[in-house]
């Protein structure tokens, strides 16, 4: 093999490996840690997804100069926060408040496959558009 | 030497609602009755000799406790004190004559921290002047017991790579009620601010809307001579010209008897500029030039700054940088190819 062909391959083997790595996105959970920007009351990314059974921890960070909150869960989940009562969460892992300019950590495993929200239920964040979608897979 | 002199009569509302609703977190807490809502704020903002003065009317739409506003400003002022009573509702007087009854009816519409510059107390009013990007305001918000609505990082940013200088004004409706103020009444406040580029926040008036709610507000300026405008007013686009000509004498007679209003000048040109836009629209603050120059500021019309509804992080760099990269192997890995080919060819040739 003449050395040009040698380096088309080479090519070819770290352009797959380049494929690859920008194929796992940020659904990838081979490292099991997801980030989560806030900015401009916006969630990026807007959507995951998440193997069942795992153990994913989230590092949710907030760099606007407002507070928000990070609430994961089904519709009824949901339902109950937008007419709930709780000043603050933290003590729940699907449930994080995010003060304005801070990071926070929380580690959720989702047990069964299925399609969640995650939603920021202070006043009008929902209606303005932080919402985000969890896809849970059964792989 | 030639008087520079430029009258800004904005009427538009003040600015960024700042909810003083109790700091709950889950949704659904600013209900119906426990809302304020700013309807409406005129304001009459003045330019001359390189001063501007704005005479604004904060007006209590009903609701309890404390709510506020936070309005940018073109530059610090060097005072805040009590407005002229009429002032206000004459400007409408001139420009939108009607009925007795129902001028009163239409009057005013209603409705690390910052660094503070400036405290001020008028009737049931408190108002800071604060100097401060989008953190330190929204954490003098925070500070203060008021929640800004979501869409403020990024109109807050909007504004502070501007001029980093806000007025917030805190109206405490139980002193309001106190003081026998009703639903409806409003404070006329008059701000003054040396500066040498005046413009008209607009897109304020949308903070807290969404994006298909309306603004409606009205904008008086007062100039030696008829001002060139950017945006320019042309209807489709948000803002319509309703007014446009020499200011009468007896305006200005009014306007100068007024309470504070002695720098109101001899002659003048009078301008209205509706607004009536989506909140999804309104992404721009209204440049004024009167100088003549005829070249009203892009940078102030806030037409030069990138704000993008998206978030920045929505732009994934690691991405495109893996999607170039992925662009220019496959260049490289396709010239090679060729050119070996070529090359082979070549060989075969020889063989």
């Amino acid at each position: 093999m003449t050395r040009r062909r040698w380096l088309a391959a080479a090519s070819l083997v770290g352009l797959m490996v380049i494929a690859m790595g920008a194929g796992r996105g940020a659904a990838d959970m081979s490292d099991r840690t997801i980030e989560i920007d806030i900015h401009y009351s916006r969630f990026t990314p807007g959507t995951l997804t998440v193997p069942a059974g795992a153990p994913i921890r989230f590092v949710l960070v907030n760099g606007d100069p407002i507070d928000h909150e990070w609430i994961v869960g089904d519709a009824a989940a949901h339902e109950r926060h937008r007419t709930g009562t709780e000043p603050t969460h933290g003590a729940r892992p699907t449930e994080q408040s995010i003060p304005a300019g801070t990071t926070v950590e929380t580690v959720v495993t989702f047990e069964t496959p299925g399609t969640f929200s995650y939603i920021c239920h202070l006043p009008q964040h929902e209606a303005y558009g932080m919402v985000g979608t969890i896809v849970v897979t059964g792989d | 030497m030639a008087r520079r002199r430029i009258f800004l009569l904005p009427a538009l509302v003040a600015a960024f609602l700042v909810s003083a609703a109790p700091a709950l977190a889950c949704g659904g807490l600013i209900g119906p009755n426990g809302a304020v809502n700013l309807l409406r704020t005129t304001t009459l903002a003045g330019y001359h000799d390189g001063v501007e003065h704005y005479v604004t009317a904060f007006e209590y739409a009903g609701g309890g406790g404390a709510f506020g506003s936070l309005t940018p400003l073109p530059g610090v002022p060097t005072s805040v004190e009590k407005g002229g009573d009429w002032t206000l509702q004459r400007l409408l007087r001139e420009t939108d004559p009607q009925p007795e009854f129902l001028f009163d009816a239409a009057r005013v519409g209603a409705a690390a921290s910052a660094e503070e510059l400036m405290k001020v107390r008028i009737d049931a009013l408190d108002l800071t002047v604060l100097r401060g990007g989008a953190a330190e305001v929204g954490q003098w918000a925070a500070d203060h017991g008021f929640r800004l609505p979501p869409d403020a990082p990024e109109v807050l940013e909007f504004y502070a790579s501007r001029s980093p200088i806000f007025l917030a004004a805190a109206f405490d409706a139980t002193a309001a009620a106190e003081r026998g103020q009703n639903i409806g009444d409003g404070t006329p406040v008059h701000i003054t601010i040396p500066t040498p580029n005046p413009w008209v926040p607009l897109r304020i008036l949308a903070l807290g809307k969404t994006s298909g709610e309306r603004v409606e507000a009205d904008v008086y300026l007062l100039t030696d001579r008829k001002p060139a405008l950017l945006p320019g007013p042309r209807g489709s686009n948000g803002i319509d010209l309703a007014h446009s000509q020499e200011a009468t004498q007896s305006l200005l007679a009014d306007l100068r008897s007024d309470r504070g209003m002695d720098w109101v000048p001899e002659s003048g040109w009078l301008t209205k500029i509706e607004v009536d836009a989506s909140a999804g629209q309104l992404r721009y603050d209204l440049a004024i030039d009167a100088s003549g120059q005829g070249t009203p500021s892009r940078h102030q019309a806030g037409l030069d700054i990138v704000a993008s509804s998206a978030p920045a992080g929505a732009v994934d760099v690691g991405r495109l940088l893996t999607t170039l990269t992925i662009i220019a192997a496959g260049t490289l890995l396709l010239i090679l190819l060729v050119t070996s080919r070529a090359g082979g060819g070549r060989t075969a040739a020889v063989r």
